[in-house]
């Protein structure tokens, strides 16, 4: 093997090495680190596994915004217009946050029952709702038709 | 009227493109020369057309005239006169109306700064340039029209986004789409090299300082979004790996790539198919960015489906370049490659690696924006990608670049030996030897770290590491920008004389280098050390966050131009000693008037910002929730992108482009014909 050869060879190998190795470990990341949403109806048929974080999403039901005396800790309904799960957040709410707004939080289930919410989410649009909301809900409602309000992003 | 006769103009713009991006093609493969002489009148004649539709637009605005249906959904009477004016690129129409000036624009820069290239050579760039121009007035015309009409005209009109409403955002998506649309030069040069099968130094010297000032609106651009997104979204945050923001930040990477290996490919004649090739990517990058953004395929895939015609134009526009040029590529690059061949050590290769690695770092992000989007089109499924998955990737492979960046600032081109590059240190060899072994340890533990983090077998470890490994790395890089003044310093008989002499790339490079320094500084003391607080204040409260105390002296009403506002008021002390007041709101637009919009309010400094932001009022009571922070060195992250800015420009300025543009200039007057392939120095 002539010596160009020789240095092509180890420069090849050390990209090929290097751009495999960082495939597996970006694919062993994304793997690890995905964050799936759960409607309501799954949530209570059991489906997120246990003790792992998950997106919950539904609309914050009317008349179940209340608070602790902190000031801080809320508690709320989200539903799917089908199932409800309770939430619990410590924190300061999104501007957005009101009854019958589609929201989106962030947190694991505790006891199998109280979703307690590390962030919630909603969008700075009030006509805006979270495309996982509208399915979920149009899958509760069983009309299949995605109802989704095209044309946010800014 | 008005509004016609800028829709008339827009068509009139699109018919000249399809003039500019056709005939010169021809008349440069056949040298008809009245053909390829066409481009450049072409060329004027759009930036007039599109000038005055974009004129006619904004007069829609300032005029109030909310029968156009764009000026009715996006400003209305009470609105300042600024944002009236900066509402004209507040959405997608508009947007894309300011996209195609910006492209008329850096096309008649084109055509006025390259009358040193050959003929056939400048027709080919202007037409590949008048061929992107064509796909983004169709668009226009055929599915976004900014001048339909909305009959009857309603009394007034819709805000624009009371959150868009704001200096730092008016200015954003300017900066970003000069940006977006430079990369179309280096992108038309290539394909144009391409056709012509040629690819000297020459080429690659005039493409230079183009890219490098696109890449400056980039980085400005990206920056100020993230300021933006930190003082107006009211939660603190800088950064949030949304699809979005991922969207500008890939064409930012891979144009870093281009940048580094048209340093190569110009010096050295090395990297030549690579560097083209790197030029489609960025500007693909650009054109996959708009579309992410402005297809709606971000907020939903089904939406995309069920509403197709925007997102399908774009989309087959997007195939028709990325694969149109790609074809090319394969079919010609081997006219283009070869060139100058380099040892194993020597900054080429690390020059590889930086590109490796960048260039990686867009791909990582791009699976990231990707994924989810392709399993929620095949119904598998909805996730999303965040910061778990992009934060550890991301440092993973930034790592080992600012590593090599020190590396290669001080490696000699060609062929480098171990012993001489050390010698380049004004250090004791020793002592050196220490320096470095506990970087490389350090490096090496938090990879190790890292990956571990990432599979999940230890709990994480602790933020001292991270900060030492940040910090380490900010010391590198300084520590070897230094050496390499130095180091070029080292012969002259007068150091502080010869320092002016230096070239100005050359400040240009180090300032770069150094703004990622005061980046990382930011960054990592940011991540490690910010407090956070929330709480419920009574007014007269205090709160001490940091060295800091926080006293809440209760909210009352205040009143804006088209808002009104509850504020708070918060006075922060320090030993005792009032350090400022802050004034934190809560917004109601008279548009919306049942939407609370959170302002926050920031004292910022070099070394901490203060940042407080009000939360809910608790009923019965004077009380309120708050939010406080305390942020070390935040500014820092921006005014790294500003030092990285202030280094593309003194690099995009050095003389030797100007000069080289003047030596051609004459040699191109004395030759008529196209002018010889420079030899590539050694």
């Amino acid at each position: 093997m002539t010596p160009t050869r020789k240095k092509r060879l180890i420069l090849a190998s050390l990209i090929v090495g290097g751009v495999t190795l960082s495939v597996a470990f970006m694919l062993m990341a994304l793997q690890e680190n995905l964050n799936h949403f759960y409607s309501p109806t799954q949530v209570v048929a059991g489906e997120p596994p246990d003790g792992r974080p998950f997106r919950l999403g539904g609309l914050v039901e009317d008349g179940s915004i209340s608070r602790e005396d902190d000031g801080l800790t809320v508690h709320f309904v989200v539903t799917d217009t089908a199932e409800k799960v309770p939430v619990i957040f410590t924190g300061i709410l999104p501007d957005l946050f009101r009854e019958g707004q589609g929201v989106i939080a962030q947190g694991k289930l505790e006891q199998g029952t109280v979703f307690r919410a590390d962030e919630v989410l909603a969008k700075h649009d009030e006509n805006y709702m979270p495309p996982e909301v509208a399915d979920a809900i149009s899958t509760a409602q069983g009309t299949g038709v995605p109802m989704t309000h095209p044309g946010a992003g800014i | 009227m008005i509004p016609e006769v800028g829709h008339f103009a827009l068509i009139l713009a699109l018919g000249v493109t399809l003039v500019q991006g056709t005939l010169p093609l021809v008349g440069a493969a056949r040298g008809i020369p009245e053909w390829t002489a066409i481009a450049v009148p072409a060329a004027r004649a759009q930036l007039l057309f599109v000038v005055i539709a974009y004129g006619c637009l904004t007069y829609a605005f300032i005029t109030n005239d909310f029968s156009v249906a764009y000026v009715a959904q996006n400003s209305n009477t009470a609105q300042p006169l600024v944002y009236q004016i900066s509402g004209v690129w507040g959405a997608h129409e508009g947007s894309l109306l300011l996209w195609a000036l910006f492209l008329a624009v850096w096309t008649v820069a084109v055509t006025v700064f390259s009358r040193v290239l050959p003929v056939t050579y400048t027709a080919r760039v202007v037409a590949v340039l008048g061929l992107v121009s064509v796909g983004f007035y169709l668009f226009m015309l055929a599915t976004s029209n900014p001048f339909d009409r909305l009959l009857p005209a309603p009394a007034e009109g819709r805000e624009l986004n009371p959150l868009l409403q704001d200096p730092g955002l008016a200015i954003h998506p300017p900066m970003l789409y000069l940006g977006y649309v430079g990369l179309s030069v280096p992108f038309a040069f290539a394909i144009a090299a391409l056709l012509d099968g040629r690819l000297d130094a020459a080429w690659v010297r005039w493409t230079r300082p183009w890219t490098v000032i696109a890449w400056v609106f980039l980085t400005l651009g990206i920056a100020l979004g993230s300021w933006w997104a930190y003082y107006e979204l009211g939660w603190g945050g800088w950064w949030f790996w949304d699809p979005v923001e991922n969207a500008s930040f890939m064409p930012w990477l891979v144009a870093t790539a281009l940048i580094h290996s048209l340093a190569v490919t110009e010096k050295r004649g090395a990297f030549k198919a690579w560097t083209v090739l790197l030029s489609i990517f960025a500007f693909s990058m650009s054109l996959l960015g708009t579309f992410l953004v402005r297809s709606g395929v971000l907020v939903s895939v089904h939406a995309f489906a069920t509403d197709p015609a925007r997102g399908l134009f774009i989309l087959i526009f997007l195939g028709l370049v990325v694969g149109g040029s790609l074809m090319l590529y394969a079919w010609r690059a081997g006219t283009v490659s070869g060139g100058g061949s380099f040892e194993l050590f020597s900054r080429e290769t690390l020059l590889l690696v930086n590109n490796v690695l960048l260039v990686g770092a867009a791909a990582a992000i791009l699976i990231g924006t990707l994924y989810p989007l392709f399993l929620d089109a095949l119904n598998l499924g909805k996730i999303s990608v965040g910061p778990p998955y992009f934060d550890p990737v991301f440092i993973l492979l930034m790592l080992p670049l600012m590593l090599a960046m020190g590396v290669g600032i001080l490696a000699r081109w060609r062929k480098d030996r171990l012993e001489a590059y050390w010698q380049r240190f004004p250090l004791p060899k020793h002592l050196l030897a220490v320096v470095m072994l506990a970087l490389l340890l350090v490096t090496a533990l938090v990879m190790l770290w890292l990956m571990v983090h990432i599979v999940k077998i230890a709990p994480p470890a602790p933020t001292t590491l991270m900060v030492t490994v940040g910090m380490a790395m900010v010391a590198w890089i300084t520590f070897t920008s230094l050496v390499a003044i130095l180091d070029r310093l080292k012969k002259k008989a007068n150091p502080w004389k010869a320092v002016l002499g230096l070239p100005r790339g050359f400040f240009g490079m180090t300032f770069a280098h150094v703004g990622v320094a005061v980046f990382t500084v930011g960054v990592t003391l940011t991540t490690a050390y910010s407090v956070e607080k929330d709480l419920r204040m009574s007014p007269g409260d205090v709160f001490p966050l940091a060295d800091y105390s926080f006293r809440f002296e209760g909210v009352g009403p205040a009143q804006g131009p088209n808002y009104r506002a509850q504020r708070g008021t918060v006075r922060v002390f320090r030993d005792d000693s009032e350090v400022t007041v802050l004034y934190p709101e809560k917004r109601f637009y008279s548009s919306q008037p049942n939407n609370a919009m959170t302002e926050a309010a920031i004292n910022a400094g070099l070394t901490r910002d203060l940042y407080v932001s009000l939360g809910e009022p608790i009923p019965g009571t004077a009380d309120w929730s708050v939010r406080l922070y305390h942020k070390p060195f935040v500014q820092w992250i921006w005014l790294g992108c500003v030092f990285m800015g202030i280094g593309g420009i003194l690099a995009a300025t050095d003389r030797r482009y100007r000069m080289a543009s003047k030596v051609k200039r004459d040699s191109a007057a004395a030759t008529t014909g196209p002018a010889p392939a420079l030899e590539s120095k050694a």
